[in-house]
């Protein structure tokens, strides 16, 4: 069966389809960003996307950079992209990267040049992207081509009441349908790592996912970890909420993936899920930004973000729709929440009719309504780091 | 539905949440189990502030705390029925 529901949105020339139309200016390195944030400031209708890396990394890190500098660009809420950095072959490569999805990006190096003549030649470049993409229109598309992403922050008790199982109910109604859908948090399962495992499609997914949780375990967690980590997970905030162990965080944290689909592959950082529309696990840092910034280096365009006691995450380049189920934290944050689902915690509201006004919210935001972090200027562009560079 | 003060996910949970603000010491609260909407009356013994959790009975070193069905922890203070649970008196079994 097909939901009647249909989005107006940008069909990109891969076929994908993106919600935002965004011209994308992206350093390689952290040392083009001023470049970078020079073009932008130059050229209205375009957006910089500084970061702190980019230099002498190697390896499994490195390949995490390319692909998550070449996901960000090729994301379907990019509608073209300047890519500028240091030197010509790292540049270059992104710009093939990018390139692969047909649509509009050239890449431009400061070496030889300088900051002012690269500045100049690239905003010129990045203007004529903008009457590009600003001509594009947007068609009508069905709401399950999207390809939705999830992640909880500031947990509290009522996540696991109310928010997560609301995110849960949403991917229960439209992934049978086709939509393509992510959780990530490998560290944040720990406690019910083995309610996730048993969510998986075939036991070679299942075992590919405990030997990712198994690896956090024991390559970052056991070979740094000072104490208990009781002052990192949960954190002070998810204390403060009445959280006290991360198995307590994890078992709500879980809530978001519902109660009927399974996930259908693991996700390396940043990879884009290749077997065709489902629920996909990535292995990923809990941290906010780190996670959004993957998930759309994925491929993601939009994102669904239940907080408890407020987490304010927004991102560049995928609009992020907060959803909350603590009546303080809607008395006291309203201007952070999108989709107040606090009627479930009095029991005025059921998980199912949260999950419905959760997918209006989603239509009404791929239509075009800026998310509350959007309007409010969140733009956390964050790089996970495997490493230290060489 | 009266609005409750603790919802309870799972019958063999042996703590609740607290999801009304400025919850006193003395209050009979409306209990509800989400899992079936049963429902029940338990006092609080503390003033305990709101997502924070409750004990549904008396808790002893060792004991395992059950939220979800699921376990959450160690008891590692005593704990009476209608008192908060929280760091404090319970710990994370992992890392």
């Amino acid at each position: 069966m097909k939901t009647a529901r249909k989005i107006w949105a940008w069909r990109r020339e891969n076929g994908r389809v993106g919600i935002r139309n965004h011209v994308a200016i992206l350093p390689v390195d952290d040392i083009s960003n001023a470049a970078c944030v020079a073009v932008a400031n130059n050229i209205q209708g375009t957006i910089a996307l500084p970061h702190a890396y980019g230099r002498l990394q190697f390896g499994a890190d490195l390949d995490l950079h390319f692909r998550t500098m070449i996901g960000t660009g090729a994301n379907p809420n990019v509608a073209a992209c300047v890519v500028i950095g240091i030197e010509p072959g790292w540049t270059q490569k992104i710009v093939d990267g990018i390139a692969a999805t047909g649509k509009p990006v050239a890449g431009f190096w400061i070496e030889g040049n300088g900051d002012i003549a690269t500045i100049a030649a690239a905003s010129r470049k990045a203007k004529e992207f903008v009457h590009h993409a600003s001509e594009q229109v947007r068609v009508e598309c069905d709401l399950e081509e999207l390809w939705i992403a999830a992640k909880c922050g500031e947990s509290d008790t009522t996540t696991g009441l109310a928010s997560c199982p609301t995110v849960g109910n949403m991917y229960d109604k439209l992934i049978p349908l086709g939509l393509y859908g992510c959780f990530g948090e490998t560290s944040e399962l720990t406690g019910a790592e083995h309610l996730a495992a048993a969510r998986a499609a075939t036991p070679e997914v299942r075992e590919k996912f405990m030997r990712t949780w198994q690896a956090y375990q024991d390559e970052v967690i056991e070979a740094h970890k000072t104490s208990d980590l009781s002052d990192s997970q949960p954190t002070k905030g998810n204390i403060a909420g009445g959280l006290t162990t991360i198995e307590e965080k994890a078992l709500g944290n879980l809530e978001k993936i519902g109660r009927k689909v399974s996930f259908i592959d693991v996700l390396e950082p940043a990879e884009a899920p290749a077997r065709g529309p489902g629920l996909y696990f990535m292995d990923t840092s809990s941290a906010a930004a780190e996670c959004c910034t993957l998930q759309a280096a994925a491929g993601y365009v939009l994102h669904i973000f239940p907080t408890g006691q407020g987490n304010v995450i927004g991102n560049p380049i995928m609009p992020v729709i907060k959803v909350t189920g603590n009546p303080r934290t809607v008395r006291l944050m309203s201007e952070h929440v999108d989709v107040d689902v606090s009627g479930i915690v009095r029991r005025a509201m059921t998980i199912d009719q949260a999950g419905d006004a959760l997918i209006d919210m989603i239509v009404r935001t791929a239509n075009g309504r800026y998310t509350a972090a959007e309007a409010l200027g969140h733009q956390e562009f964050v790089m996970t780091k495997l490493y230290r560079s060489a | 539905m009266t609005t409750p003060h603790l919802l309870v996910h799972d019958p063999k949970d042996n703590v609740g949440v607290v999801v009304v603000e400025g919850l006193q010491a003395g209050t009979e609260m409306l209990c509800v189990v989400t899992h079936d909407d049963s429902d029940f009356r338990l006092v609080a013994k503390m003033d305990v502030p709101i997502g924070h959790k409750v004990a549904l009975r008396d808790l002893a070193p060792g004991d395992t705390v059950v939220k979800y069905g699921q376990d959450i922890g160690r008891i590692v203070e005593p704990v009476r029925q209608g008192e908060h649970v929280h760091v404090h008196n319970l710990k994370t079994k992992r890392w």
